[in-house]
Order: C-alpha cells, then sequence, then structure tokens
C-alpha cells in the first residue's frame, strides 16, 4: 500500500491549493454562502474554470469520455483542498456521486452522453437514494418507477438530495416491479418538484425531490452493485473533504493560539489550550492516514475497499465534527461569532458525518464488513 | 544465510518459511529464567537467519536493507507471537542511540551482540526524583583522571535485572542549568557496586526495577555522544523510543486487542449483540488508524523525511487505543471482568491487561508529556514559562525532596 502522495500528487495539491487560495476565498465563499454574489447556490463561474482550466471534474472519468483517467487518490487531493475552504461547488455531487453512479453502471449510452458533459462542468449531475423518515443506507423504497403508455415515469419523494436543487440531471435510485433499479431524470423534467431544504451548513446545499408521473430513462446495470460501489467511493471522497477541513480548523486554532494572550501569556503556552491543539493534530494524523489507506484500496485494492471505506468513515467523521467543535471553543468569543469562520466548518463537519449514516450505522457497517 | 539479491516478495516468503518453522509455539507457563533462554535462541536464529537489525548498518552487523523489507518482515511478524520482549529497549532505543551517536569502536563493540540477543540492554534515566522532568535528575557522574565514578539512584528500569548494559544519564556538571550539565554513558551492569532490586507495579508483578549505583567506575570510552551533551543523546533516544512504542506490534494473544476481543465475544455468544459490535468496530478503527499512521511514517521515513517528534502521536494515540479497549473488554467480558473461576486462564490474563493499562499512559513519557511534545516541537506553540531553564542545577528544588 502506498499511504504518501507522490511527486505529481503533491504539485497537483499545490496548484489546486493556490488556485482555490485566489479564487475562493473565505469573502468569496461568504458571497455565494449568502446569496449576495450569485443566486445559483454555487460558484458557477469558479466550477467552470475548474472543470476547464484545471480539468479537475472529470479527474477519474476514463479519457474515451473526456475525462483525465486519473485516480481516486487525484481525486480526494482535490477533495481535501475544497474541504480545507468550503468552497461552495458542486463537486460531491457531480464529480463524485454522478460520475461515480454512471461509471458503476453498466449503461453505455448514457456513460458516453452524459460522462463527457459532467467532466467539462456543462452539466451538473445529482443522485438521489434516501427518503423521508429514512437514511442514505436504507435506500429505495417508497419511490417507485413504473412503466406507463409505453414509458417509464417515477412516483414518489427523494431527500438530502446534494446538490439537487442545481443540477441539470439527477440519477435516481427507486423500486420497480422487478427490483430496484436507477433512473436518469432531467432536471427541468415534468412533475418534478425541486424544494431546497433548509440546511445546517449554509455551504452546502441539500434538496428534496418529489415526482409525480415524472419521465424517466431507466439505466442499465446491478442496482444493488452501483449503490455500494458508488456509496464506498463517495465515503471516500467526503472523507477526503473532511480531513482537509480538519487540517484547516487545527491550523486557524494553532494560529490563534499564537497570537491571543490572556493573563500575560499567549494562550498556547497553557497546557489547556496546547493539549486541545494536541489532540487534534494526532486526530488529523490519524483521520488522514485511514483516508490515505481507503483512496488507495479504491484504486489499487477494491476487494479492500468496502472495508477501507467504513473504517475511513468511522474514524474521519466524528474526529471532524469533535475538530470543528473544540476550534469553537478553544478560540472562546470570537469563535461563535458570524464574523469568524469557525463556525462554517462546525455546520459542515456536521453534515457530513451525518450524510451517509449516523455515527451508530457506519459503525455496524464496519463491524459487517469485518466479520462480526 | 544471504538475502542478496531477493526481490520483496522472494523476501517476505522467506521470513514466512523462517518464522513459521522457528517461532516456539507456546511459552506458556514458562518461569523468567526459562523464557529469557527461550528468547534469546529465538534472537540469535532470527540473526543467523539475516533477519535481525533489517535496516540497520551492515558493517556493524545490520543487514542494510530498506524500509521496504522492515515493513515486509513487520507484516509478516505481525502473525505471530515473537519472543522478543527482553530485546525490546536494545533494539528500539539503545541500539538506535549508539547508531547515531555512538563512536566506531562503541558500535563495533556493541551493535552485532545487541542485535543477536547476547547482550540485552537497558534505560537508566527515570529517578525518583526526575520523572517527566528527566532533567532535573540527581545521579551524579564526577571525573577521576580519566574515568569516571557514578554514584545514585535509577528506577522504573525495565529488564534491569536481565540486562548486561545500560545506557546511563548521569549529572556532570551541577554548576551549569539542568539541561547543560548531562553526560550518556554505557554501563556494564555487572560492575562492582551496581545494585538491581525489583519493584513491584500495580499488576503484581516486577517488570521493573530500581536500580542503585555505589562508586561504580566508568571508563572514559563509555560516554555516547559528548561530554555535558546528554540532553540531545537524550532527546534522541526518547524520539527512537516514542517511535518505538507507538511502532509496536501488538500480540496476537493480547486480551485487549481487537482480535481476541473478537473471539472472546464470539466464545461469550454477545458477538451480534449491536451494542457489542459497535464497540468492537470502533476498536478496530481506533487499532488500524494508528497501525496505518505508523506505515505511513515509516513510508515518510524512507522517502526521506524522518518521523521527529511524530512519533509522540503514535505514543498517545497508543495509550488512548488502550484506554478504548479497556471500556470494549468490560462490554464484551461483562462480570468475569471483575471475578471469574479459579481455571478461567483469560480472564486472568485480561484482569492483568486491565491493570496494566495505566502503564501506557506514564512510562516513555506520560500523555500530557507526549501532548506538550506535540505542542511545542510540532505546532510551534510556546513553552511555558520555565522557573528553572537558566538557573544553576544545584540552587534548584528537585522532585519531592530538598537538595542538601
Amino acid at each position: 500500500m502506498q499511504l504518501v502522495l507522490d511527486q505529481q500528487q503533491q504539485e497537483l495539491r499545490t496548484a489546486v491549493r493556490k488556485f482555490l487560495a485566489d479564487h475562493s476565498p473565505p469573502e468569496r465563499v461568504r458571497a455565494v454562502m449568502d446569496g449576495s454574489d450569485v443566486t445559483d447556490g454555487y460558484d458557477r463561474e469558479l466550477w467552470r474554470r475548474l472543470a476547464t482550466e484545471l480539468g479537475l471534474v472529470g479527474l477519474v472519468v476514463p479519457e474515451q469520455h473526456g475525462g483525465s483517467g486519473a485516480g481516486h487518490v487525484e481525486r480526494c487531493v482535490v477533495a481535501e483542498e475544497l474541504g480545507r475552504v468550503l468552497t461552495p461547488v458542486p463537486f460531491l455531487a457531480s464529480a463524485v456521486l454522478a460520475v461515480d453512479t454512471l461509471l458503476a453502471l453498466d449503461d453505455v449510452a448514457a456513460q458516453a452522453e452524459l460522462l463527457p458533459q459532467l467532466a467539462s462542468g456543462d452539466l451538473v449531475g445529482a443522485v438521489a437514494v434516501a427518503e423521508p423518515g429514512g437514511s442514505w443506507y436504507t435506500a429505495a423504497t417508497g419511490t417507485t418507477a413504473s412503466m406507463r403508455d409505453g414509458t417509464w415515469v417515477l412516483d414518489g419523494c427523494k431527500t438530502h438530495v446534494v446538490s439537487g436543487d442545481v443540477a441539470e440531471f439527477v440519477l435516481v435510485h427507486a423500486r420497480t416491479p422487478e427490483g430496484t433499479g436507477w433512473f436518469l431524470a432531467s432536471g427541468d423534467a415534468p412533475g418534478l418538484r425541486r424544494t431546497p431544504l433548509r440546511t445546517l451548513d449554509p455551504t452546502r446545499q441539500l434538496s428534496r425531490l418529489d415526482f409525480a408521473a415524472t419521465p424517466v430513462r431507466p439505466l442499465a446495470g446491478d442496482a444493488a452493485a452501483v449503490l455500494a460501489a458508488v456509496t464506498d467511493r463517495a465515503v471516500v471522497a467526503l472523507a477526503a473533504e473532511q480531513v482537509g477541513g480538519m487540517e484547516r480548523v487545527l491550523e486557524m486554532t494553532t494560529e490563534y493560539a499564537k497570537v491571543r494572550v490572556q493573563f500575560g501569556r499567549t494562550i498556547g503556552s497553557y497546557q489547556a489550550v496546547k493539549h486541545g491543539c494536541a489532540d487534534m493534530y494526532s486526530a488529523v494524523e490519524q483521520a488522514c492516514s485511514a483516508l490515505r489507506y481507503a483512496a488507495w484500496t479504491a484504486d489499487h485494492d477494491t476487494a479492500q475497499l468496502p472495508l477501507a471505506a467504513a473504517l475511513a468513515q468511522v474514524v474521519v467523521s466524528p474526529a471532524y465534527f469533535q475538530a470543528t467543535a473544540d476550534t469553537v471553543v478553544l478560540h472562546g468569543g470570537i469563535g461563535y461569532t458570524w464574523e469568524h469562520d469557525a463556525h462554517l466548518y462546525y455546520k459542515r463537519a456536521k453534515t457530513s458525518e451525518l450524510l451517509f449514516g449516523s455515527g451508530e450505522q457506519q459503525r455496524q457497517r464496519l463491524a459487517d464488513r469485518l466479520g462480526i | 544465510m544471504t538475502l542478496v539479491g531477493q526481490s520483496i516478495e522472494e523476501f517476505r516468503g522467506t521470513v514466512r518459511a523462517w518464522l513459521e518453522a522457528n517461532v516456539p509455539t507456546s511459552t506458556d507457563g514458562l518461569a523468567p529464567g526459562e523464557l529469557l533462554d527461550v528468547a534469546k535462541r529465538f534472537q540469535a536464529g532470527l540473526y543467523d537467519a539475516g533477519l535481525a537489525g533489517i535496516t540497520w548498518p551492515a558493517e556493524f552487523g545490520g543487514q542494510g536493507h530498506t524500509a521496504a523489507e522492515q515493513q515486509a518482515l513487520d507484516e509478516q511478524a505481525a502473525r505471530f507471537d515473537l519472543p522478543t520482549s527482553p530485546f525490546r529497549i536494545g533494539m528500539g532505543m539503545c541500539g538506535p542511540t549508539l547508531l547515531d551517536l555512538g563512536t566506531p569502536e562503541q558500535k563495533a563493540r556493541h551493535i552485532r551482540p545487541l542485535l543477536r540477543g547476547e547482550e540485552i540492554w537497558c534505560q537508566l534515566f527515570s529517578e525518583p526524583g526526575a520523572g517527566s522532568d528527566v532533567a532535573s535528575l540527581q545521579a551524579r557522574a564526577s571525573r577521576d583522571g580519566d574515568a569516571w565514578v557514578v554514584n545514585g539512584q535509577k528506577v522504573w528500569t525495565s529488564g534491569a535485572q536481565w540486562s548486561d548494559f545500560g545506557a546511563l544519564l548521569a549529572r556532570t556538571d551541577p554548576d551549569v542549568p539542568k539541561h547543560r550539565g548531562l553526560t550518556m554513558f554505557i554501563v556494564d551492569m555487572h560492575s562492582p557496586g551496581v545494585t538491581v532490586r525489583p519493584l513491584r507495579d500495580m499488576t503484581g508483578r516486577a517488570p521493573f526495577n530500581e536500580v542503585y549505583f555505589d562508586d561504580v567506575r566508568l571508563p572514559a570510552d563509555a560516554v555516547i555522544g559528548e561530554v555535558d551533551a546528554g540532553w540531545q543523546a537524550a532527546v534522541t533516544m526518547l524520539g527512537h523510543e516514542r517511535v518505538s512504542i507507538g511502532g509496536s506490534v501488538r500480540q496476537r494473544t493480547d486480551p485487549l486487542g481487537f482480535a481476541g476481543l473478537v473471539e472472546l465475544a464470539r466464545d461469550k455468544g454477545c458477538a451480534s449483540d449491536p451494542v457489542v459490535r459497535g464497540e468492537l468496530a470502533q476498536l478496530y478503527a481506533a487499532e488500524r488508524a494508528l497501525s496505518l499512521f505508523n506505515t505511513r511514517l515509516q513510508q515518510e521515513a524512507a522517502a526521506g523525511s524522518p518521523p521527529g517528534a511524530r512519533g509522540s502521536v503514535a505514543k498517545l494515540a497508543g495509550a488512548m487505543v488502550l484506554w478504548r479497549a479497556v471500556q470494549t473488554a468490560g462490554q464484551v467480558a461483562g462480570p468475569e471482568t471483575v471475578a471469574w473461576e479459579t481455571d478461567d486462564a483469560r480472564a486472568g490474563e485480561l484482569a492483568t491487561a486491565i491493570n496494566a493499562t495505566p502503564a501506557s499512559s506514564i512510562a516513555g513519557g506520560t500523555n500530557q508529556v507526549q501532548r506538550n511534545i506535540i505542542g511545542e516541537r510540532i505546532l510551534g506553540l510556546p513553552k511555558e514559562p520555565g522557573s528553572d531553564r537558566d538557573i544553576p542545577f544545584r540552587e534548584l528544588k528537585v522532585g519531592t525532596q530538598r537538595r542538601s
């Protein structure tokens, strides 16, 4: 296994970090978040440049479909950088979930048609799995696809769909008379109502999608296997984003502890604060190690991926939230203000922790994969 | 036996075959002396097979291989319980420090017998008055012509009862601030004036000792590194210690290891209880994250960036994993954690392991010391203002006593 980034991967990281420092500073993130700059809910101009200038959206898309044919390790490097600065772009929805679903399906026509447009940033895709009252893991029970007058239509409700409000198309996991399947719905299809939810995290949009006799196109593939493959890979990409956020809050807290003076000396010289920072560092290092392993298995040892992905999730998800909570508290009053960025990470961390199932579901999933 | 020209896969095969043929199947019920004989025979065989000191320089008796071979060996060794615990301090701490700082003569004299298990080493740092604040130690080494005379007391000395040599930290100049007047020496533990007394720990066993020095004479060439530069030598050794402790392989039969607790849960019929499953999964995650971190450190070291103070992360995380395991064990073993039938040997081993758990948060630097190291040396946070840093040692208050 390889847990250290090679030269090229490090260069990729440096380039992405530089680009985001120049084009996605905190004030830009906030402008998008407040809707004071763009009204799309995401930074459309930045997204276009990430896709076209840097080729980051189609990283794992094969070259024949207009991508760069790189690996999950590279995609995780990018996700880590986006997670560091909370850039509001539909990377998780489009470059991860939608791309991975199309790649895992056997539908050559859909791949040829959609992957190039995802890679170029011309289209944003979303993936709809969870339903009200359920979670990502208790997928597709209520939404049904059926044949009516010679076409497939979808009825039901999906929720917590990442970037579901802005996507040009949605890949939907639904029940059919013969079992589960995947279906392609256009974002502006008749009978599809998209309602943005109020979200804990103002930098990541989640939506409810109501389908009422919405015309859809069935996609070929083993639905359950696709869902499992997509979930594992998405969990790993999300873990990368989470690790990036952890690294950033550790930096913020450490920097602040070096300059904030109370009782005549910098607070970082007090063990109470220093040890909090040290624990955060220790957590970041372990989270990063679990992430690197999971990303490596996605490229080189897919037999181990289900275990490695579940492991990464159990290690990283609670650790990120803990790090952000500690960040707010170690900053004291200033960390609790709207003006300070600490709360953005706190909210992102809680959202990420629960996006693909609760902590208990994650632990049980890991136990399953350990054969316990 | 030579391993030159082997690929990693061939090397891995060689290691596996040798371990399968040579690891003692069971050492249960052996007296400590018998265990030591078994350990020494095993280590000599390991060395003669070219499998000890994998990355150590060939000119002093090591194998001169890369971290890749070491990793291959570690992976294979993890499938066995190797009887090598008496050599842990020599191999993990004293030997690497000698390689870093020793003279060519010291390396030529000591490294090969250390690797072959012929000579066992211990570390003589801590004292009753100097625990976390090791630099405040009081053992004195006074010049006598070219030689040195040592007086004082050390404590918590693991393995001193069977050690042939020790790495001793002693005060050579009490008139300068505490960090500046220390020197590290090689001590022959069989020298006149060295007395080793066993010390019982909270498990009831006596794995460590008090060591007394009464006018013990050391030759001039016993100094490791420079005279009065013992603190730098100590920091070097403590760095090796943290990596060694944090990276140490869990015994497969470790009662507080994930594998052992899963087996226990199955035997007790509680392995399908969701609470137990969740606890076990969490323990696995903690163990695995740490071992992956250690692998990452090794790979970074192989790529040219040594772990430095990050060994403290492994050390701290290792201690925290054990606390989690104690919690999981209680969930799995239930009431038998605290009271068990006389013939239930496994419950007895678990109880001993629970009683031994605090040691990991103390020995080799407490968790608090590790957090200070991480905070100061890695994150660059300022030190606490020290009231003693610039004061000559002889004017300081030390430990719980007032110096006369």
